[in-house]
Formats: structure tokens, C-alpha cells, sequence
């Protein structure tokens, strides 16, 4: 395979790379775009803690196994001495941010996030990653504003910065039978643009290895990268696979294989977003690892508390020295960064 | 343009020495191991194996059966092992071998992967019945038993040479040997974990014996508690040496070492570049070894699909209820399926090939039987 790495890959090339090319061969072309990219030999990784404030949601999509309708007697909303409890237990591991998010819960209004968001900000010193475009989009319905009005109130509450979850499957035919509840694709992107354009940084993920086709994975990351085209508010792309156990949609995990070609075709498809994640919860420590020479350069976060991924039977655990210890075996430098990708601080064990 | 010079130059050397068909040396395995450059590493690794076995990815429809975990070696990295004192021992008789064979005999295993502990209090009879009678009850099944310490331990309790005891196991039935108890074969790691287990010489005299006596063995080497780089590579060229003399040699499998419950449980877990660089040094420096094996059940079923690409040929088994590496804290599941093996081969861009313990394909048209 010869391929200039410095232009850009249109998405014929792309999909071939993802069906034709041999995993070593992806691997090799990711890795050096990745060097290219960042050429300090680090990878960096956030200390935070996944706090969802409510497991309610309306949005019944068939791959989740997290929700609970709002009279189930598992369904909850976070008090605020939890939430207080769990900021303190992060602060003192270090961390730096906190991931908040929840579900669309009919009986919320805006007043009860903004609420939220002002508790947190003046109350702890932490950077506020919070609610997915499904969630911005479902509260600013409910409180017939713009999507812009919604967030320039959660920013001035203290929201600093988006997470890009709820992207699934950018293709409204896959977005039907699969979270027939939740924003369309191009709702997702408003959403998004609507950050970018007020100044909120945001990711972007993708949850592929369900229904949808591997073309359905190039349109996803074609919609990504024109967006960041005419904004640059991402500052990463997570791409993820769909764990079935407990859901209602019954398919296969999909294999490391299939996780590491999507996620070195995303690092060579995305010229334009910095930081590519790999994602741990989903595969694993050893993939992970892996991960870092299929474009990887970040291991996302040590993520002290996850709930989602686990309610659908993963559950793995990556301690900030194991983290270390497997990027410096790997033959990288760790290092403590920021939501922004600013690094905090060089570790080591 | 894409530029497939290597990351670590290092390597330039040591792909055109393999594409010469050259051997390597033992600075060429240090490289291998320290090297960062894995995806290069995994490259010429590919190359030989693709050399060797096409896009062909092999398992075996296998079952595994522990008949004792006593054992008198008490090795530090054991978790499997009990003896009188601890409590907890257990010995199989005849009649539980069968049931467990028989419980299973709607299936199409082909292979029986038979090992335990050294237990004193089993009689010689005892082996040469276990073999017998699996062999009744399984007779198209090959019998693949008792590593060389057990085969060692076995012709001393026996009271017979080893090329005696051989010939008795393979007249009731023994098809092939596993490779188990190798460890690392240094006398330094030997002092240090497992001081009353054979010696690298006696591993290796009972290897070549089997292999006169006309079996095949596997080969292995526990990686990933106290040995150094070298020992791995000094471990490689010595199992590469015999195999020059004996040809006996059918797969290599590097086994990743598991801490948790032995008495080493302060020590990490292998990471992925540990395993695959094990695999990749493994296809390199075995240069007379046809099959490299990237064993499910100790690195996990997402590496072990990644392997394929690394070096690796061959999965191993089917495999229901493994128990050794799962008592030290395995992740892995216990068994997996023809169909979920076929699933994670062709996912990974290679052709299942289901075998027999020769490495001879199953048809489809007698894969049920």
C-alpha cells in the first residue's frame, strides 16, 4: 500500500483501507500519522470520575442497558451530598474534571441543570465535562430555547466543556432502529456546531459494531470531519464497540480487530482532530495498549467510577499506575493532562 | 509517500536476514524484545509466518482434563497446585476420567489434553489405565499427555528408563506430549521458583527421548515473572537447537505469565506488548518450528485474535473448563466455540482451519464426527 500521509484520504480510500487493508499494514500508516501529529513520544490520559446524575430516560435505545424508566425502583436522581461526596473522592485522587452526564429525564427542566452546574462551580475547584448533545437538545426542547440560549446559560452556570457521546451511529436509517428517541444525526451536529460556535470545546465518539454497515462508519466520520472543517472545536474522536450483554440488540461483540481498524482508519481520516482515543472500558488493558500503535495517543481517562459500559457487562478497572506503567512499556512517556489536552504534569511510577 | 522504512532501524537488518532465510542470533532476539517498533516487530513476524502457513489460522477441537493437582514441585508461580498440607487436593480415578469423557462424548473433540501434578501416591498402573481407557472411549482421539517433569516423575515411580516408560505410555495409547514445564530454562530462575521441578538438561533429555520414541511435543516458556531478555532468547535458541537434532517439535507457545494466587502475586500481569513480542520473537527465532501458538486462554481472546497478524498461527483449542490458568486469575473465558473461534479468525483477516493434533485439516465433511 503506498499512501501519501500528509493529503488528505477521501472516503472511497477510506473505506477500502477499513475492508481491504491488513491489520499490520493500518496499524504501520496510523502510527506514522499519529507521529506526525504529536512527536513528543507522550500519551496522555485524564484523571475523572463518570458521574451520571440520573439514570432516567425516555430515549429507550435498544444498546443501552443503563437506563431505567422513571417509576422503576431502580431509577435515581444524585443528591447533592453525593454529588459532593463523590467531587471530594476525585479531587483528592488528583483528578482534575468531572464527566456528567445522564439521561433525557422528563421531569427535569433547565432551573434543575443550571442548579447543578452553579452546586459544582462554586463549590469545587473541577473542570465541568458535561451532558451529550441528546441531552442539550432534549433540555433546550423542553425549555423551548435555542440550542445557542441553552448553552450560553449551562456556560455561564459553569459548564465548561462537552462530551460527544449520543453520536452512535451518525446515519439517521441506523439512528432509527437504534435510538429511535434520540436526536437525528444532523441534530447531533447542530448541537456541536452550536458549542463550537459559542467557544465550548467538545469530542466526539462513535459506537460502531451494532447494526450498521461499515460504509455507515465512513459517513460517521465524514459528518466529523466537516464539521471540524469549519469550526475546529473537537479536540478528540473516541470511537468505541457497542457491548450487547443486557441490551436488547443481539449481536456479537465486535473483535479487537474490527475495534483496531476503525480506530487507525479514524486517525488517518481525521486530519484535523489533534487527539485520537483509545478507549479501555470497552477493550480491555491490553488493547488499549495495543491501541497506542493504531493512531492512539490517549488513553481517555482513569475514569474512577463508569456505569454505563459496566450496566452492559464489561468491567474493567485501570488505576493511574497501571495506566503509566503500560504507556511507558509500550515505549511512550505518560503524562496528566487537562479537558484541553494541556499537559498537567510528566508521571512516572 | 508511505514510507515502510522501519521505525527502529534496528530492524532493517534482522527483516533482511529473515527474508534471506538467515537465522537470527541471540543480540537479534534481544532486539526483538526491546525494541519499541512493534508494528515492525509484527511485520516480520507476518512475513514468515505467511511464508510458512499462507492466511491459514488453525484450533483444535480439544478438551482438557487435570486428573490431579497435587503436586510436590510447590513452583512459586503455581496457583493450580495443593499438597497434603494446604488442604484442598484432589486426585481423579479411572471412573471420573470416564465420566468426564463421557459427559462430552456427543462432541467432536479430537483432542484430549491430559496433564497434572506429581502425585506419589499414584501408581505407574495408574497413567497406563488413564490412557487406556480414554483410548477406548475415544479411540479417533489423539492423546496428548503429561509434560516432560510428569513423563520424568512417572519413569521413577515406574522404576523404568525413560525410553521404557515412553514405550509403555505410547503402546496404551499416548499420540503426543505437551509442552508444558519448561518455564524459563535458566538455572537462576530455575533456584529462584521452582527448585524441585526437573532441570532445563532432564527437560530436554525427556523431549529428545519422546522424540526417538517416535511422538511429537510441543515446546513452551513462561515469560513474565523474574526472567531477564536474554534467558528468553538463550530459552529459545536451546528449544531451537534440539530441534535441529530431533524435528520432534509441532508448536511453540509462549505462555504469559498470571500472579494473582501464587506466590509471586506482587508481580504485574503481561501487557499486550509483552505477549506479542513473546509471539513475534517466538515465529522469528524458532525458524525450524512450524507453529507458533497465541494461547486464548492466558492472553485473552482479543489478543490472541491481534496475534494472527503477529506471528501466531495456530489458537489452540476449543477448550472447556480450563482450570490452571484461571486459579491464578485468567480473564479469559473457559471455552469458546467453533463457531466464535471461525468468527474472531476471519475478523481478523485470516481462514480457519480446524485441525488434529498433526496439524492435519478436519473436513467438513467429517468436522462432526
Amino acid at each position: 500500500m503506498q499512501m501519501n500521509l500528509d493529503s488528505r484520504i477521501d472516503p472511497e480510500t477510506a473505506l477500502d483501507l477499513l475492508n481491504n487493508t491488513p491489520l499490520l499494514t493500518l496499524a504501520e500508516m496510523a502510527d506514522r500519522k499519529r507521529r506526525k501529529i504529536h512527536q513528543d513520544n507522550l500519551v496522555t490520559f485524564v484523571i475523572d470520575r463518570n458521574i451520571n446524575y440520573t439514570n432516567i430516560c425516555v430515549s429507550g435505545c435498544l444498546f443501552c442497558a443503563f437506563y431505567r424508566p422513571e417509576n422503576h425502583k431502580e431509577a435515581y436522581i444524585l443528591s447533592k451530598a453525593e454529588l459532593k461526596q463523590k467531587i471530594e473522592e476525585t479531587l483528592k485522587l488528583g483528578g482534575t474534571q468531572i464527566l456528567l452526564q445522564g439521561g433525557m429525564h422528563p421531569g427535569l427542566e433547565l432551573d434543575f441543570y443550571l442548579d447543578l452546574l452553579r452546586y459544582i462551580k462554586n463549590n469545587f475547584p473541577i473542570h465541568i465535562h458535561g451532558f451529550s448533545p441528546p441531552e442539550i437538545y432534549y433540555i433546550a426542547k423542553k425549555s423551548s430555547l435555542s440550542i445557542t440560549d441553552t448553552l450560553k446559560k449551562m456556560i455561564e452556570a459553569g459548564l465548561d466543556s462537552i462530551p460527544g457521546g449520543g453520536a452512535e451511529i451518525l446515519v439517521d436509517k441506523i439512528r432509527k432502529k437504534i435510538s429511535p428517541g434520540k436526536c437525528t444525526a444532523d441534530q447531533w451536529i447542530d448541537v456541536m456546531r452550536a458549542a463550537h460556535k459559542v467557544s465550548l470545546k467538545t469530542t466526539a465518539t462513535m459506537m460502531f459494531g451494532h447494526i450498521e454497515k461499515k460504509k455507515d462508519i465512513i459517513r460517521h466520520l465524514i459528518r466529523i470531519r466537516n464539521l471540524q472543517d469549519e469550526t475546529g472545536g473537537f479536540t478528540a474522536f473516541i470511537p468505541w464497540t457497542f457491548q450487547p450483554d443486557n441490551t436488547a440488540v443481539k449481536v456479537r461483540t465486535a473483535t479487537s480487530a474490527e475495534y483496531l481498524k476503525v480506530l487507525a482508519v479514524s486517525r488517518l481520516f481525521l486530519d484535523n482532530i489533534p487527539n485520537i482515543q483509545a478507549s479501555w472500558v470497552t477493550q480491555g488493558d491490553k488493547i488499549a495498549q495495543l491501541a497506542l500503535f493504531f493512531g492512539a495517543n490517549d488513553l481517555g481517562s482513569t475514569m474512577i467510577e463508569e456505569n454505563v459500559v459496566a450496566a452492559a457487562g464489561i468491567k474493567f478497572r485501570l488505576p493511574k499506575e497501571e495506566m503509566i506503567r503500560l504507556i511507558k512499556n509500550a515505549g511512550f512517556k505518560a503524562a496528566q493532562r487537562d479537558c484541553f489536552y494541556n499537559i498537567i504534569k510528566l508521571l512516572t511510577v | 509517500m508511505y514510507n515502510r522504512s522501519f521505525l527502529d532501524n534496528r530492524l532493517d537488518k534482522i527483516y533482511n536476514k529473515v527474508k534471506a532465510g538467515m537465522r537470527l542470533d541471540l543480540n537479534d532476539g534481544l532486539i526483538l524484545y526491546e525494541s519499541h517498533d512493534l508494528s515492525g516487530i509484527g511485520r516480520i513476524a507476518d512475513f514468515a509466518r505467511r511464508r510458512r502457513h499462507g492466511d491459514n489460522a488453525f484450533f483444535v477441537y480439544n478438551q482438557h482434563i487435570n486428573y490431579t493437582n497435587l503436586c510436590i514441585n510447590g513452583c512459586k508461580f503455581c496457583a493450580y497446585s495443593r499438597d497434603e498440607k494446604t488442604g484442598g487436593a484432589f486426585t481423579l480415578n479411572i471412573d471420573d476420567v470416564n465420566l468426564k469423557i463421557l459427559e462430552r462424548i456427543d462432541e467432536p473433540v479430537r483432542e484430549l489434553h491430559i496433564v497434572g501434578g506429581l502425585n506419589p501416591a499414584l501408581p505407574f498402573d495408574y497413567y497406563i489405565d488413564l490412557i487406556k481407557s480414554i483410548k477406548e472411549l475415544r479411540p479417533d482421539a489423539a492423546i496428548k499427555a503429561f509434560t516432560a517433569v510428569e513423563i520424568d516423575f512417572i519413569s521413577k515411580i515406574a522404576g523404568l528408563s525413560l525410553d521404557e516408560t515412553l514405550a509403555k505410555l505410547i503402546n496404551a495409547g499416548l499420540s503426543m506430549m505437551p509442552g508444558g514445564g519448561a518455564e524459563v530454562m535458566s538455572s537462576r530462575v530455575r533456584e529462584k521458583l521452582f527448585p524441585k521441578k526437573i532441570s532445563a538438561q532432564r527437560w530436554l533429555e525427556v523431549m529428545t527421548a519422546a522424540h526417538k520414541a517416535g511422538i511429537t511435543s510441543n515446546a513452551t516458556m513462561l515469560y513474565g515473572h523474574i526472567e531477564t531478555t536474554e534467558e528468553r532468547v538463550n530459552h529459545l535458541i536451546l528449544l531451537r537447537e534440539l530441534q535441529d537434532q530431533t524435528g520432534g517439535f509441532s508448536a511453540f507457545i509462549p505462555l504469559a505469565f498470571h500472579p494473582q494466587n501464587t506466590q509471586l502475586s506482587h508481580l504485574h500481569n503481561t501487557t499486550a506488548c509483552d505477549d506479542l513480542k513473546n509471539i513475534a520473537a517466538a515465529r522469528l527465532m524458532l525458524d525450524n518450528f512450524d507453529h507458533i501458538k497465541a494461547y486464548w486462554i492466558m492472553i485473552g481472546e482479543k489478543l490472541a485474535q491481534v496475534a494472527l497478524s503477529f506471528g501466531a498461527d495456530d489458537l489452540d483449542g476449543t477448550i472447556i473448563e480450563e482450570k490452571i490458568t484461571h486459579m491464578a486469575g485468567a480473564t479469559s473465558a473457559k471455552g469458546m466455540s467453533r463457531e466464535e473461534m471461525e468468527r474472531i479468525i476471519i475478523a481478523a483477516g485470516f481462514t480457519p482451519v480446524e485441525r488434529d493434533s498433526f496439524y492435519n485439516p478436519v473436513t467438513k465433511a467429517n468436522a462432526n464426527q
